[in-house]
């Protein structure tokens, strides 16, 4: 499952997000190092607050014009962060393509389906007309929709919130990207759709052998479907390894606490009566990420007075696996 | 066709109405047409009571209603005392000559203001912005009336412009061209004051409503797929910010025969606006309710066509098989 | 079965009791004859037990959320009977409930969209307190910074927006508006829906801390069956406007009756089963 041949599809380096807040400012990415492989379906998985949103949006260039970008982001040789609008508009949609939390939001309510998944073709003018439908309607059609005649003249609010959701991946993968990014496709959707979404986008990965980027904060979504996951803390990679290995062994306390929220619950540990349910103490805030020290210190149980002093540096274990901890594994 | 049957049972109650009122304001108003003849020593009460019985004033109100009504149905629309017509030869000509203005002005002022707010909704918040926003303010505090009195004033200094009036004295001895000249020459100072007095609220609003769109989520996913910023403004924000704006395009099809009147009368143009005023001014009775009229059924019209318009731009609102 | 019936009857009589009710929508297109009815809740029959936590589930549109809002006089069913601390209010108008308002509090999904912006997070727990003239001047804002403590949150934030605080603090200050006015019965329709797991297992453990302190009697509505496999007594199935399988959540979920239920414990089950695959050694 993992990429055969290692050519890296996507190469951040030192990726650092700033925002001026109104209260503070906000370090949304620090020192971020990430490789994407080609065909490599890579989960990212973190809370709110994590940076694995902005990581989505820095990939596409889609940051706001006041956040302070450093870094590189290296997409087929060339150093994306230096590019200007126009050769980003070259890669968002075409290159690199991204599927946005909350379909029903992501489309233009005035416009019918059809038109807005050509609206992706025609801004890079593939084709003629007649090309361009069929390269649509072949979207749709491999995102699962049986009906696409209908779909294609359809309004957004005739659909439902599962056929939503293949839309906007028929948008995604209408001009063939090398690279999707899902940005947390399934929050607030309940579990059926949960699975279908997920299986879907599986069976689009497989079968146009794209890079694919799944980002969210449920653990469970990413078991016999990413190869490696990627786990974020206060905008930086706390734990990165192959899936299986990742889940069966976690390293870091916080992923640790990540997977107990899981497996300690139903369906795996049966429908009980809890009085009370096991949870990460403490919270994230605002400040912790700008810590020299570790920013998940406040928060962890495996926390000696090392921890309060140094940031961790990144180690290489077990082949694969990488952590930032100084007490890995415990 | 639920909807258009109750839109016309609405529209002939409107009417009744606004006829009714219409009718009982006028003669509530002190003083009559015969009035000033009343003054005049030279003519006998009894010629007054006379010509006041010939044309019914001293009938009781729901008779000369009823009259009246029957005048409308027959095509008259009651009788100037004025000028000794029947109301609707005067209102439909000068009906005419007041829709080329204010329809030309309308569609100068949409034509201008959508681009323009637009723009700056895309420029929100940078000196762009700003900069319109404090002209548009500027606009809008200056009243109709000196904008039309500095045109004029303008056009009598630099010798530019006919001042006021629709036709020159010997329009009619010009061919086809000079003809559309004149005409085209005596509209610019009544069409400028109207566009530079409606551009303001109607900028305002088309920037106030594509700001809001901008901020949706779809704006940014369709940036997220590579689509050109003029795409973005016409074919995503501009339709989904249309709602409102229809609204507004309705008001403005409604006001289409009553929003010129000051301008009218300042430049001469000969619209409803004078004959109104004039009519009002010497209690051409039936003359007034004709105007009024008319304006009525505008205003229905342009609401009826935004409620159309809104059904065929919106999917949402038109909610059919699914 | 029927040491389950003497079970429940130890609890006392039911907290909330909903007979036969009925709810259809209809909706009309302007220019053509046709209507579409929409039957949202049919002959739904439910009894809340005092001090315990009742669930619904369902997928969407299943009806949960409208039998949430006809138990909390939000909207008037079309027929049936609502019974509430043994009186029926049935059919009762905002004059005649009034007084019995604060004993029901409802606590939504979406807080950005149901918290005022312009109110600051004080404000927004002073308000239903001052609504009902419980409390005035600095009394109210120690209680308002009380109520926020108990919640979980700082009382420093007392001045700020709720749009400044991150989707579990709004569901936090949600819930402290809600418990403000002590009410008996809380009804959340998806208030966890949508936030991180590690916020959803912190807001849980709230809603069981305030529940013993407080004497509350909850009722859930979620779509997350391993969420409410955790802390429910009882759970509801509803399924195109039908409950059509109630009892205690043991048995609801662990030997379900209805396909639908079955149903639902399959794709609870479906991501999460790949997922024990994985750890049990990879094999997907």
């Amino acid at each position: 499952m993992a990429a055969c041949c290692a050519s890296t599809l996507l190469r951040v380096r030192g990726l650092s997000v700033a925002y001026d807040g109104d209260r503070q400012a906000n370090l949304a990415l620090h020192q971020l190092d990430l490789d994407i492989n080609r065909r490599e379906i890579v989960g990212i998985l973190g809370e709110s607050g994590s940076g694995k949103s902005t990581l989505g949006l820095a990939m596409l260039g889609l940051l706001p014009s006041k956040a302070r970008i450093e870094g590189s982001i290296c997409f087929e040789d060339k150093d994306l962060l230096q590019a200007d609008e126009s050769a980003w508009r070259q890669v968002r949609g075409d290159k690199i393509a991204m599927i946005f939390q909350e379909p029903g939001l992501s489309l233009s309510p005035v416009m019918r389906i059809g038109d807005q998944v050509t609206e992706v073709i025609r801004a890079h003018h593939k084709g003629t007309k007649a090309q361009q439908k069929q390269a649509v309607e072949a979207a749709l059609r491999e995102s699962g929709f049986s009906d696409v005649d209908r779909i294609y003249r359809a309004y957004p609010y005739q659909l439902s919130g599962g056929e939503l959701h293949r839309v906007v991946i028929a948008q995604a993968l209408v001009c063939r990207p090398s690279l999707m990014i899902a940005d947390e496709p399934t929050r607030s959707v309940d579990a059926t759709l949960q699975v279908e979404v997920v299986k879907t986008l599986r069976d689009i990965q497989r079968k146009l052998g794209l890079g694919l980027i799944f980002i969210t904060h449920n653990p469970a979504l990413l078991a016999g479907f990413a190869d490696r996951v990627v786990v974020m803390y206060a905008g930086r990679i706390v734990e990165q390894g192959p899936v299986e290995a990742l889940f069966r062994k976690p390293l870091h306390p916080y992923t640790k606490g990540l997977l107990q929220l899981v497996s300690r619950t139903p369906p795996h540990s049966g429908y009980v009566r809890q009085e009370r349910l096991p949870a990460i103490p403490g919270n994230l805030t605002g400040s912790d990420n700008w810590t020299r020290a570790c920013a998940f210190e406040p928060r962890c149980f495996a926390r000696t007075e090392l921890c309060r002093r140094e940031s961790p540096v990144e180690i290489e274990t077990e082949g694969t696996r990488r952590v930032s901890c100084f007490n890995y594994g415990i | 066709m639920k909807f258009l049957e109750r839109r016309l049972v609405h529209a002939i109650l409107l009417l009744i109405g606004a006829s009714a009122l219409c009718f009982l304001f006028s003669t509530l108003a002190p003083g009559g047409y015969f009035d000033e003849m009343k003054l005049n020593p030279q003519i006998s009460p009894g010629t007054v009571a006379a010509l006041r019985s010939q044309y019914e004033l001293d009938r009781p109100l729901p008779v000369r209603y009823e009259h009246w009504v029957q005048s409308v149905l027959r095509g008259e629309w009651g009788y100037s005392f004025a000028y000794n017509l029947p109301v609707r030869s005067l209102v439909v000509v000068r009906a005419r000559n007041t829709l080329l203005l204010t329809s030309l002005a309308m569609a100068l002022a949409w034509l201008i203001a959508v681009p323009l707010g637009v723009w700056s909704a895309s420029r929100a918040g940078r000196w762009e912005d700003r900069l319109s926003t404090a002209g548009t303010s500027l606009l809008l505090s200056v009243p109709e009336l000196v904008v039309a009195l500095g045109l004029l004033y303008f056009a009598i200094h630099t010798h530019a412009l006919p001042v006021g009036g629709m036709v020159s004295a010997d329009h009619d001895t010009l061919g086809p061209w000079g003809r559309a000249r004149d005409l085209a020459a005596h509209l610019v100072i009544p069409v400028t004051t109207l566009v530079l007095a409606s551009l303001p609220i109607l900028i305002r609003h088309v920037r106030a409503s594509v700001v809001e769109v901008l901020q949706a989520p779809f704006i940014q996913a369709a940036r997220g797929h590579g689509v050109g910023r003029t795409s973005i403004r016409f074919r995503y924000a501009l339709p989904a910010a249309a709602n409102p704006l229809i609204s507004l395009f309705g008001l403005s099809v409604a006001g289409l025969l009553s929003g010129s009147l000051l301008v009218e009368v300042i430049v001469g143009w000969p619209g409803l606006g004078p004959l109104l005023l004039e009519a009002c001014l010497s209690r051409d009775f039936y003359v007034v309710v004709g105007v009024v009229m008319m304006s009525t059924l505008f205003m229905i019209l342009g609401s009826l066509l935004a409620d159309v318009m809104l059904v065929i731009a919106d999917p949402r609102v038109r909610m059919d098989n699914v | 079965m029927g040491s389950e019936a003497a079970a429940k009857r130890a609890l006392g009589p039911a907290l909330m009791k909903a007979h036969r009710l009925n709810k259809r929508y209809i909706q009309r297109t302007p220019f053509s004859r046709k209507k579409f009815v929409i039957d949202a809740l049919v002959d739904v029959e439910i009894d809340i037990a005092p001090g315990c936590i009742s669930a619904l589930v369902g997928e969407s549109s299943s009806g949960k959320s409208t039998l949430a809002s006809c138990l909390a006089m939000s909207e008037k069913a079309d027929s049936g009977e609502i019974w509430f601390e043994g009186q029926e209010i049935t059919g009762w108008n905002d004059r005649q409930f009034a007084p019995l308002r604060p004993r029901i509090q409802l606590v939504f999904q979406d807080s950005a969209g149901a918290l005022n912006p312009r109110f600051s997070a004080a404000q927004v727990i002073e308000e239903p307190l001052e609504v009902q003239n419980r409390e005035s001047g600095a009394k109210l804002r120690r209680r308002a910074c009380e109520v926020m403590e108990e919640v979980g949150l700082s009382a420093d934030w007392a001045d700020r927006s709720p749009l400044e605080f991150s989707g579990g603090q709004r569901q936090r200050l949600a819930i402290g508006r809600a418990i403000t006015l002590k009410p008996a019965l809380l009804i959340l329709d998806e208030s966890l829906s949508g936030l991180d797991l590690s916020t959803q297992a912190q807001i849980l453990n709230l809603l069981l801390d305030l529940k013993s302190t407080h004497a509350l009697t909850y009722l859930l509505i979620s779509h997350d069956l391993s969420l409410v496999g955790q802390i429910a007594d009882f759970v509801g199935v509803m399924h195109h406007g039908r409950l059509v399988e109630f009892g205690p959540m043991q048995q609801v979920l662990g030997s379900p009756q209805h396909d639908e239920t079955r149903k639902l414990l399959a794709s609870a089950g479906g991501v999460e089963s790949a997922y024990r695959a994985a750890q049990a050694g990879g094999r997907a």
